[in-house]
């Protein structure tokens, strides 16, 4: 049976990048309202686990060409290197570095280095989702 | 500091080397590796004049100041001339290393890393001042050693002697950690030379005999001490570069090294004296009868190396008798440490060339097998010539070095049955009697190897066509076989240089500086006991060495289960098919059994320590009234789980499961909780997802079992686990025997940590570890799912790791 999937799949190029783009203002919202590298990791696969629905996990390859485990290491590498950083400096390992800039256009902010962190996060957590979720797909 | 750099130097080298091998292909990788140890050779050399003085070099470094851990280079005599070695004899083996090791077919940047660990570890454990560090240097030799063992690890073996020597040394390694442990905790410091000067407190501290006996099991394995000796053998799988290297000339000597090193703090201990030499003696005479046995050219010398360690070891201890007699320097005891440190350079340079020989004749005819050599002598005479000197000497003939030490070591054994503690007038006459016979068979060995290989018509055909080995091959036994000769002509310059410094080390409360000790080596000391006992070693020797083949087939009488190796291997046995069979007993391969372990076990700890504790209390104090939305969402809850129990399809299941995991989110909703309830929605979804794809290779639920039976314990361990959670929960709520923490973060969550969200500034900041290691887990878990499912065996391919 040949089903009829052209409502799933307009749905999901758009709503894809809604997600998405979702996912990256909770991941830098993080620090004062709610959200995080982890939720928004979350739901940036979830994003990706919706084309693969709509699609297939091959297309979707095609679509984004990344390694997963390759992206787990380098959020691993990430978070450690931020951990570690401080060390360099004398500092204890996690020390949280963190001031108020004025940038242009943005105006006031904030930069951390928990953001670093929190970016290996994400990608750990991007990486391993869909690691398991593409090796389970494949395996036939 | 720069002092200190200087033992990381060959690590720090090891960094470029795969991109050297890599890049620069036409250049044998071994050339820059050369350039190493032959750089801190020269640095060390600079030192020698002013440690020949007495000075020391110290440097420091800290390393986890709030452990009072640090390192500590601290350069005297005796740390100098173990240096030297490393570094002099590492230049010598990279050389030779370059003609041995086939740049095209062999991994040279895997070898080359490892022996530069090697070297950099070995520099750290004879430098080091703080116990600490040394043992961290201990272990990484042991590690380097396994690599190297293993280089060809598709041999079986290569494997099996890697990991026998790992076993006992790393094994004698924890012991002796735990010895320095003991030590520190007496003495109150973990640097040696502070300890040192304790020396005549710690004696009488009731731990002194436990740390005494742990430091030498480490010491006893890593220099192959009987019963410990049986790993050297096995190690000989190793390239030959590498057993003169690290199994004949440095790390073994590492346990000589850490022996003399704490001389005098245990010296004063009688336990100390008689475990030394009478192992030390045991050692030398064991090792010396079964080299006779072998038939490896290697293996002949493995076990002549663990039998002049044992000589070594038991000139230490003999050394030790100094501290227990009055106006020591005056008495012939004082020879002891010279001698044992003599001893140690000539057998680093006999022994060396040997091994290099050894390499050369396998490398040049394909074979070690004695029997199968034989007349080597007209095609190779620089070898012939270089195996000879090395041999001689080893057999205590002049004019060779290890004539000198060892007549010197005659005297020292002479010595001990006129020392009048410990028993030593009763039991001490046993020294020089086995001296004198392991000396024998110490003559018989080295005749044995040199005469079977080069002398001895040869019996069976060669496979190749036999000829000398190239020049660049040659250099490096030819360079240590002439020291072997010039050391004999020269051996004060050489005592002065090097021993004296290092027998004050071993002997500080004798000798303040390096000129007080008055010891002249001559080659001519008149008629004495030790010529006579040369004399007979040599005439009884001979005799032995022409009969060899009609006696050597005792050694058969010995029965193979009584054999140390045997017990090794049951042990080893043992443990695997031990731990096999109790694993077995509990891990059934069900995914049942295993949450059912979990359960039982977590709600037996906390219902058990809630009950011990008195800790249940149950009050609704303070808690909000339960309004509609509530019930209801309690109601889709249970609904959802039972659907999900009773469900007969698996989709029905999933979805029920769906919807307990959407109704938690929302209670997280309507508990002013966001940052959970939009985890706990992301998550459902994803799993949902994950379900959903996971559903194709499931077996459909009606196959599996019709009706699934009841089951008492299962419902006894889910009963538990559910009341467990609920009296959690209301004995937490309904005391607070501290006051919450989230007013602290409350607090600080702006100062502190520049954020406004607690609930993520407490994964990314005030609790960043744990999140460090949940996304370490995350991605090993991630790993092991794909290993799982991508890189099964199948039963056709080959499991077989030998190539």
């Amino acid at each position: 049976m040949k089903t009829n999937d052209v409502i799933i799949q307009f749905t999901a190029k758009i709503v894809f990048f809604i997600i998405f783009f979702f996912a990256i203002h909770i991941f830098l919202a993080g620090h004062y309202t709610p959200g995080g590298g982890f939720v928004g990791g979350l739901l940036a696969s979830s994003a990706i686990v919706l084309l693969v629905l709509a699609f297939d996990i091959n297309t979707v390859r095609t679509i984004i060409p990344v390694t997963y485990t390759t992206l787990t290491a380098c959020g691993l590498i990430i978070a450690l290197a931020t951990a570690s950083f401080p060390m360099l400096l004398g500092d204890p390992f996690f020390t949280h570095y963190f001031d108020y800039f004025t940038l242009p256009l943005i105006g006031k902010t904030s930069l951390h280095t928990a953001m670093l962190f929190d970016t290996g996060v994400f990608l750990v957590v991007v990486g391993v989702t869909m690691t398991i979720i593409q090796t389970i797909g494949e395996d036939e | 500091m720069a002092q200190l750099l200087y033992i990381f130097i060959p690590m720090l080298a090891a960094v470029l080397l795969p991109f050297l091998y890599k890049y620069i292909k036409s250049i044998h990788t071994g050339w820059f590796v050369l350039a190493v140890p032959a750089t801190l050779v020269a640095i060390y050399i600079t030192y020698i004049g002013a440690v020949a003085r007495g000075e020391v070099f110290t440097a420091t470094m800290n390393w986890i100041p709030s452990l009072a851990i640090n390192f500590t280079s601290y350069l005297d005599g005796l740390s100098l001339l173990f240096s030297l070695l490393i570094t002099g004899i590492g230049s010598l083996v990279v050389l030779y290393s370059i003609f041995y090791l086939d740049k095209e077919k062999e991994q040279l940047h895997n070898f080359y890393i490892y022996l530069l660990l090697f070297m950099s570890a070995m520099l750290g454990v004879v430098q080091s001042d703080h116990l600490i560090s040394l043992y961290f240097f201990w272990e990484l030799t042991s590690i380097s050693s396994f690599l190297l063992i293993g280089y060809w690890f598709t041999r079986d073996g290569s494997r099996f002697g890697a990991l026998k020597s790992m076993m006992i040394t790393v094994g004698g390694g924890l012991f002796m950690l735990g010895g320095f442990i003991l030590l520190s905790i007496m003495g109150d410091t973990y640097s040696i030379r502070e300890l040192i000067a304790q020396a005549p407190e710690l004696v009488n501290h009731e731990y002194f005999t436990w740390a005494l006996v742990l430091v030498l099991l480490g010491a006893f394995t890593k220099s192959a001490q009987f019963p410990f000796y049986i790993w050297l053998p096995d190690a000989m799988e190793a390239p030959t570069p590498v057993s003169a290297y690290l199994h004949s000339a440095t790390m073994v000597k590492a346990g000589i090294y850490l022996v003399a090193r704490l001389t005098p703090i245990f010296a004063m201990s009688e336990i100390w004296v008689w475990l030394v030499s009478g192992i030390g003696l045991l050692t030398l005479f064991w090792g010396s009868f079964f080299a006779v046995k072998q038939t490896d050219l290697k293996g002949i010398l493995a076990f002549s190396t663990v039998s002049q360690l044992g000589l070594i070891m038991s000139l230490l201890g003999a050394s030790a008798v100094a501290f227990h007699v009055t106006n020591a320097e005056d008495t012939i005891f004082k020879f002891a440490a010279y001698a044992a440190i003599f001893h140690l350079i000539n057998h680093a340079t006999f022994k060396g060339s040997l091994f290099m020989i050894a390499g050369i004749v396998d490398h040049e005819t394909g074979t070690r097998d004695i029997r199968k050599l034989g007349g080597l002598m007209s095609v190779m005479p620089l070898s012939f010539t270089v195996a000879a000197i090395g041999s001689f000497s080893m057999a205590g003939l002049p004019p060779f070095n290890g004539f000198l030490s060892k007549e010197m070591f005659l005297t020292a054994m002479l010595a001990l049955k006129d020392f009048e503690l410990f028993n030593f007038d009763t039991w001490g006459i046993l020294f020089p009697v086995v001296a004198w016979i392991a000396s024998v068979f110490t003559f018989v060995y080295s005749f044995y190897f040199v005469f079977y290989t080069f002398v001895k018509k040869r019996e069976a055909q060669l496979p190749t066509n036999v000829h000398e080995a190239p020049i660049g091959m040659l250099i490096s036994p030819i360079i240590l076989a002439t020291f072997v000769v010039t050391i004999f002509f020269i051996p004060n310059v050489i005592g002065d240089l090097f021993v004296k410094p290092a027998v004050i080390a071993i002997q500080p409360f004798l000798y303040s500086s390096p000129g007080e000790v008055k010891i002249a080596v001559t080659a001519w000391h008149g008629f004495n006991t030790e010529l006579f006992m040369t004399i007979g070693v040599v005439m009884f020797g001979l005799l032995l060495f022409m009969t060899v083949k009609r006696w050597q087939k005792l050694y058969a009488l010995q029965p193979e289960f009584l054999s140390l190796n045997r017990a090794y291997d049951g042990m080893m046995l043992g443990l695997d098919v031990g731990a096999n069979r109790f694993s077995k007993l509990y891990m059934t391969n069900s995914m049942r059994s295993y949450l059912i372990y979990m359960f039982s076990a977590i709600s037996v700890i906390v219902i058990g320590t809630l009950l011990f504790k008195g800790a249940f209390t149950m009050s609704f104090e303070g808690t909000a009234p339960i309004r509609a939305y509530e019930l209801i969402l309690l109601v889709v809850l249970v609904t959802g789980v039972i659907t999900t129990l009773i469900a007969k399809s698996r989709l029905t299941a999933i979805i029920g499961l769906g919807s307990v995991g959407y109704t938690v989110a929302l209670f997280f909703v309507i508990f002013n909780a966001p940052d959970l309830a939009l985890t706990q929605l992301v998550i459902e979804t994803i799993s949902v997802a994950l379900f959903l794809l996971a559903f194709y290779h499931l077996p459909p639920l009606t196959k599996v079992n019709e009706r699934m039976r009841f089951q008492v314990n299962r419902a006894v361990v889910s009963i538990a686990v559910g009341a467990m959670v609920t009296i959690l929960a209301l004995s937490a709520q309904s005391q607070k025997v501290f006051p919450s923490i989230s007013k602290y973060y409350e607090e600080t969550v702006a100062t502190l940590a520049g954020g406004g969200n607690i609930v993520n500034v407490i994964l990314v900041d005030y609790r960043g570890f744990d999140t460090l290691f949940e996304i370490a887990v995350l991605g090993i878990a991630g790993m092991g799912i794909f290993a799982m499912i991508k890189l099964r065996l199948t039963k056709k391919e080959n499991i077989n790791e030998n190539k």
